[in-house]
């Protein structure tokens, strides 16, 4: 917990040093002023030793309400069989665990999650990064490029599910009929393989904006000095783009990372839930969905909690990776 | 949005309108669109009728969702007073002993008469316990029947047919025309529960699961049900089936623009398919297979009930049986039928618009109440299984993988059964 903390902010803001007005770019893109550089000397003194934890209270009872509390309930009802009602509940020990981890179906599930996350990510990031390296290089009408890429954020991730749904639409879509043009028949809904192709194209298309609003003011941060130092030593733009502007960007890149993945595993939802229809049928689902079809429509709450249980730790573990192995590989200064 | 500040508006107009003296009682659905703003007229028409009791109906959704909700809510004690639950999770909330109270009971205690023998067949015995006491009160209930593609006959010289053995006979003659012969839209309710009905063969041990809980187990592994399935397979392979995956609307369309001969969907479905259907259709009973023997027996109802949930005041509780009286009415279910295109649900209703020449304008309105209302066999009055809208997920995904070829049909069977019945072990422990 403390590590990430301590360290989220930093890959978020910066803290007054020098390389801080870098990351507040992303307020310079809409106008505002930088305010790197000169906060270092201001150290706010506290009259009262409790002040600063009452300031923080309000923060600290939205945690604990609306995680720690839920968190703890959810550790608890995944021990019991419980009627949905409310009227009686059996405890059943690991029952729940291993009737979850035994079953084939859950585990494929997994598999398709590992690699749904491992792609949704992998192109968002990338493409991001390509679009935002590219409209930083445009001189003339950057502001309408801009516009048109960031755009896409507006929309709610339902809204996306249903866009990209129509656009795949076994009757009327029309990327469905450009697939047929070259001979190939998209069957959202009914397809395993093309149901999942349609989830990844609709994820990302929905997330390249985020990616490139943090790269495109991450560049932007980047100081004119150490690209003309870098053009003056190396004339290969792809050479410069790898050994100097890639190390520039890795925290602003860590901090995607981590929110992509994250994107990948919960916030999708919207966007499959739309795609299959309520009904998963023969179709690929992420291990959220698995949660909320067993728990809201299938009413099994024991097992629901049980497997959101497993999610929790699942995440737990994947954040511990990505701070202790490749954040040693970041560097904020 | 403007929907919702409508509907706000609405609630503070009637709660203001009534708010001496009268009883306030709220009444959670899971329908939207059309059928929506209908229950809000229904509601009106109540409010509007007497004076005692003041009604407000609140969308929450969809099915699934309206359940969830007033689960949650029972929870925390602050549930609504009546709550629409549809077929699928009927057994969640009847088994739940002491979540409800059984309309029957309800009605009667507020001093109204009530005759099981009023309501038609086929909706009688889906959501009342094993003895056929009422505990929810039938509301929009539906029947799945074949809509029938009028061009698409006569280009073939095909008669509709009454028997899937028939169905097989026309198909060839279907193709040849150009059109798919045939297509559905919910395997698990048209081809799986309703086959069981309609061909009058056990669903599953326990009397269906009416009985008890404990130890029941399905028995989809049934000769019959494989063969239903091998016969489907082997058409779509044909081109005499057509399946578009596990969504409702993806099957009815292939129909509504003519490329399909026939189309299995719900009665309900009526009002809707007359706005979209690009080419005159009618309608028939869903199909049964002659081999069987028995077979031929009535459907039992999909759609959903009312029920109303326990914890309330004695006078809220007679506003809900005065509300359930009230809908059970001939003119409000005339009324509704004709709305909405679900069945009516008394044999006094369908009287009515026989009376008033309603299926003479529109005899596909008539289709599903004469497909509930033949004779019932040992079979044919539905089931009551736990965490069964899991099990029709497991169906659903077997389902789809028999027509991708991903598995036999007997083994996607034996696979819905060993989950299926691992689901209803584990129901049965939250119940006992």
């Amino acid at each position: 917990m403390s590590t990430a903390t301590d360290l989220l902010p930093a890959a978020r803001g910066g803290t007054g040093t020098k390389t801080g007005g870098r990351r507040f770019g992303a307020f310079r893109l809409f106008g505002g002023q930088s305010s790197g550089g000169e906060s270092a000397a201001k150290r706010v003194q506290f009259s009262s030793p409790f002040l600063p934890y009452l300031f923080l209270a309000p923060q600290l009872a939205i945690i604990f309400i609306f995680f720690y509390w839920p968190s703890v309930q959810a550790i608890q009802s995944s021990f019991y069989l419980e009627d949905p009602f409310g009227f009686g509940s059996t405890f059943v020990g690991m029952t729940n665990y291993t009737d979850v981890l035994k079953s084939g179906e859950y585990l494929g599930i997994a598999r398709f999650t590992a690699v749904f996350t491992a792609l949704v990510t992998f192109f968002a990031l990338s493409i991001g990064l390509l679009l935002a390296v590219k409209a930083d290089g445009v001189i003339r009408g950057n502001a309408a490029y801009r516009t048109l890429l960031i755009w896409v954020y507006a929309i709610a991730p339902p809204v996306a599910g249903l866009i990209g749904m129509m656009f795949f639409d076994q009757h009327i879509g029309p990327i469905v009929e450009l697939a047929r043009w070259f001979g190939w028949d998209i069957k959202v809904g009914l397809n395993y393989f093309d149901t999942a192709f349609s989830m990844v194209v609709v994820s990302v298309w929905k997330q390249i904006p985020y990616n490139f609003i943090f790269f495109l003011s991450g560049l932007q941060g980047i100081p004119v000095s150490v690209r003309e130092a870098a053009a003056i030593d190396c004339r290969s733009g792809f050479r410069r783009f790898w050994t100097v502007i890639l190390p520039l960007l890795a925290p602003t890149a860590f901090f995607l990372l981590i929110i992509n993945v994250t994107y990948a595993l919960f916030d999708t939802f919207g966007v499959i839930d739309v795609m299959v229809k309520d009904k998963a049928a023969n179709n690929p689902i992420t291990l959220v969905y698995k949660v909320y079809m067993d728990g809201f429509r299938g009413n099994d709450l024991g097992g629901s909690s049980a497997q959101s249980v497993i999610l929790m730790l699942i995440v737990f573990v994947l954040t511990i990776f990505q701070f202790r192995f490749i954040e040693r590989r970041v560097h904020y200064n | 949005m403007f929907k919702k500040f409508s509907l706000a508006a609405l609630t503070i107009a009637f709660s203001a309108t009534s708010s001496f003296a009268a009883t306030n009682i709220t009444w959670w659905h899971g329908m939207a669109g059309r059928n929506g703003e209908v229950i809000n007229e229904v509601s009106k028409k109540f409010n509007e009728a007497q004076s005692a009791c003041a009604l407000t109906p609140v969308s929450k959704g969809t099915y699934e969702e309206a359940l969830a909700s007033g689960i949650a809510a029972f929870r925390s004690g602050e549930q609504p007073n009546i709550l629409q639950v549809f077929d699928a999770g009927a057994a969640t909330i009847i088994n739940a002993k002491g979540a409800v109270i059984p309309a029957e009971d309800l009605i009667i205690k507020a001093g109204h008469n009530f005759d099981r023998n009023a309501f038609i067949d086929g909706v009688r015995y889906f959501y009342a316990d094993s003895e056929g006491k009422f505990v929810g009160m039938p509301f929009n209930s539906s029947a799945p029947i074949m809509y029938i593609n009028d061009e698409a006959l006569k280009k073939a010289g095909v008669e509709a047919p009454k028997t899937w053995e028939e169905f097989e006979a026309a198909a060839p003659k279907l193709k040849e025309a150009g059109y798919i012969p045939l297509v559905q839209s919910q395997l698990t309710w048209q081809f799986t529960e309703n086959f069981f009905s309609r061909n009058n063969i056990q669903f599953a041990t326990n009397n269906n699961g009416y009985d008890a809980v404990v130890d029941t187990q399905l028995k989809v592994t049934d000769p019959n049900l494989i063969m239903m399935f091998d016969k489907l397979k082997a058409w779509k392979d044909e081109g005499y089936f057509a399946f578009y995956g596990a969504g409702w609307n993806d099957n009815q369309k292939v129909f509504e623009e003519g490329k399909a001969a026939f189309w299995i969907g719900s009665s309900g479905s009526f009002g809707g398919l007359q706005k979209t259907a690009q080419m005159p259709f009618s309608a028939t009973f869903l199909p049964y297979w002659g081999s069987i023997k028995g077979a031929g027996t009535n459907s039992f109802i999909g759609g959903a009930a009312l029920f109303a949930m326990s914890g309330k005041s004695d006078e809220e509780n007679k506003c809900v049986a005065d509300f359930f009286q009230f809908l059970t009415s001939p003119e409000i279910q005339y009324f509704y039928h004709k709305a909405t295109g679900y069945v009516a649900i008394t044999k006094a209703a369908y009287e009515l618009a026989q009376k008033d020449g309603y299926y003479k304008e529109k005899p596909v309105a008539e289709v599903g109440i004469k497909q509930l209302m033949l004779p019932a066999g040992d079979w044919s009055k539905g089931y009551r299984l736990g965490f069964y809208p899991q099990i029709r997920e497991i169906m659903e995904r077997e389902y789809g993988r028999i027509f991708s070829g991903e598995t036999t049909v007997k083994d996607a069977f034996d696979t819905i059964e060993k989950e299926g019945n691992e689901l209803l072990a584990r129901f049965a422990k939250t119940a006992g």
